[in-house]
């Protein structure tokens, strides 16, 4: 019976730690205003629980225990301290005094902490690879090791790059607080790209072998679903929408060997139907805010080729006109480059292949794959069949990803055999 | 909490300006300045002389070696710098990002040491 029980109870604890556990480390860090020292009152309260629940009973308030346990194993840790340390006793009788107050554990005050700490590892003092790392480890309470395997780099780079953002975060004095009205947008902006970074890295990586990689795509809608939930602004439904969208494409991307397929070649009866709906919704919630960002725009333009049933009925018009206004709003070279791939589509291979050797001429993306690819393409639809050889063999060196690079040697294969075709009648002078 | 702002930027840049240009910027500095006085941010705030006036000191093996000009050479110089008494960085890059000249170079906002360490120092 006791056996059961006691068995019972520690499944309870294992629950509380999956659902509550990222909860409770945000607010033990803002009231201990140390990363590490809250990471280990974490771990001890949750052994303390171990311990004591199957004998005491869970309490009513399993995370107001949780917390106010931690933060006093806190307390104990910071007195063993002094014993080595004069300075650290001063801190901790402050903690201590400050855990004579009632502390606040709603369920408000603890979604803010996790705001809080989202703009604390994503602060723009921080190094982009440094956000991304803490964002992972302390918002989404992946180890190390799952960050470094997912990002394929050595476990200690990422424990060093850690290691380095906790210490500016508490040395430079970051403070620990969601921005106010006035710096929001701009702060926003960086807890935005962690999180489409994340994505990004999970997405293009959909080829096999890569499972774990894949995950993050899965970790960054989570957090952009968590974000949503505590500060509603529309670029945040913007960039989840978009991400959504992306997403219900995954199962159609890549074939059964791992070949990359093309938007216009998917099979589009294998794209998500319940992350469409969802991300469409959430796009519509964030144009008719009136506030339109660029990830909001970024969305509208995966929106329009999520409602086409197939490729023949995508509005390339609209497309064409959405990024305009994002061409507008955050130049880029990139953005200018899908801007051309559009116009082609609306206006003829012709009038994109001019927009894009503009850019090209300027020497902007040069060293960027993919405008090299769609340049080729545009050839090849323009039976250019020489230039389209030279623009996908461009491409082909200058991409490093398996998917891409079978996707660009079976385009030049094509050419190869178009090039022998043609080479026999009417493109060879010699002969005649 | 106490932040050092050192004002970084290229005095060849600086000395292209027109006179009315550089009016305005020294105008503008000096009333931020008194702003940033009245509201008790500034502990210190200092303009410096071009570094064509100065010379880096080095003692090796007991001596002493000079030489003419800043430690290195770069782009951008030191300019002048603002010690202020900020609550959080966030306060410090507020202040440092109204300095008018963070407009033409750079400011590095560092923390101030409260205390020396007794560990290693970096």
């Amino acid at each position: 019976m006791t056996e059961t029980l006691s068995e019972e109870i520690r499944e309870q604890i294992e629950t509380v730690y999956r659902s509550d556990s990222g909860r409770i480390l945000a607010t033990l860090i803002r009231l201990l205003g140390d990363f590490d020292l809250a990471e280990d009152a974490l771990h001890d309260a949750f052994t303390t629980a171990l311990e004591r629940w199957p004998k005491e009973g869970i309490p009513a308030n399993p995370r107001a225990w949780l917390i106010s346990t931690g933060r006093f194993r806190a307390i104990d840790i910071l007195r063993r301290r002094v014993r080595f340390d004069a300075s650290q006793g001063a801190i901790s009788e402050q903690l201590y005094s400050e855990t004579n107050d009632p502390a606040p554990a709603d369920d408000e005050s603890l979604g803010d902490d996790r705001l809080r700490l989202m703009f604390t590892c994503c602060h723009p003092a921080l190094a982009p690879e440094a956000r991304i790392g803490l964002t992972l480890r302390e918002v989404c309470g992946l180890t190390t090791e799952e960050i470094a395997r997912a990002f394929l780099i050595a476990p200690s780079t990422l424990a060093q790059r850690i290691v380095r953002g906790k210490a500016k975060i508490r040395d430079a004095g970051i403070p620990y607080q969601v921005p106010s009205a006035a710096e929001l947008a701009e702060r926003l902006d960086t807890v935005l790209q962690v999180i489409y970074l994340v994505f990004n890295e999970g997405y293009s990586a959909s080829s096999g072998g890569s499972l774990t990689r894949a995950e993050l795509s899965g970790e960054a809608i989570r957090l952009g679903r968590l974000l949503l939930g505590l500060l509603p602004e529309p670029e945040v439904m913007g960039l989840l929408g978009l991400m959504l969208l992306q997403e219900s494409r995954r199962k159609a991307r890549t074939s059964p060997n791992g070949e990359l397929v093309l938007l216009d070649n998917q099979d589009r009866s294998l794209w998500n139907r319940e992350q469409i709906t969802e991300g469409l919704a959430l796009i519509e919630r964030a144009i008719t805010s009136g506030r339109v960002g660029s990830y909001t725009l970024q969305a509208a333009i995966a929106a329009e080729h999520a409602r086409a049933p197939e490729p023949a009925a995508t509005d390339w018009g609209r497309i064409a006109g959405l990024y305009d206004v994002l061409c507008r709003l955050e130049p880029s070279p990139v953005v200018e480059l899908n801007r051309a791939v559009a116009v082609a589509m609306r206006d003829g291979p012709q009038a994109g292949l001019e927009v894009i050797d503009e850019i090209l001429a300027r020497g902007d993306l040069d060293g960027y794959h993919l405008a090299h690819s769609a340049r080729a393409d545009l050839c090849r639809r323009l039976g250019r069949i020489e230039e389209a050889r030279g623009s996908y063999q461009r491409a082909l060196a200058l991409t490093q990803q398996e998917p891409e690079r079978k996707f660009l040697q079976g385009r030049l294969e094509e050419m190869e055999r178009m090039k022998n075709e043609t080479g026999t009648d009417s493109a060879s002078p010699l002969k005649a | 909490m106490n932040y050092v702002c050192l004002a970084y930027e290229e005095e060849e840049k600086l000395n292209a300006l027109s006179k009315s240009d550089w009016d305005g910027l020294r105008n503008e500095t000096l009333s931020y300045l008194e702003e940033l006085k009245q509201r008790g941010y500034v502990v210190a705030a200092e303009a410096l002389q071009s570094v064509r006036a100065a010379t880096t000191v080095r003692v090796r093996h007991g001596k002493v070696s000079l030489t003419d000009g800043p430690f290195s050479e770069t782009k951008e110089q030191l300019g002048g710098f603002l010690i202020i008494d900020a609550r959080d960085l966030n306060e410090a890059i507020q202040v440092a990002s109204r300095w008018p000249s963070a407009r033409l170079g750079s400011i590095e906002v560092r923390p101030i040491e409260q205390r020396l360490r007794e560990d290693s120092r970096y």
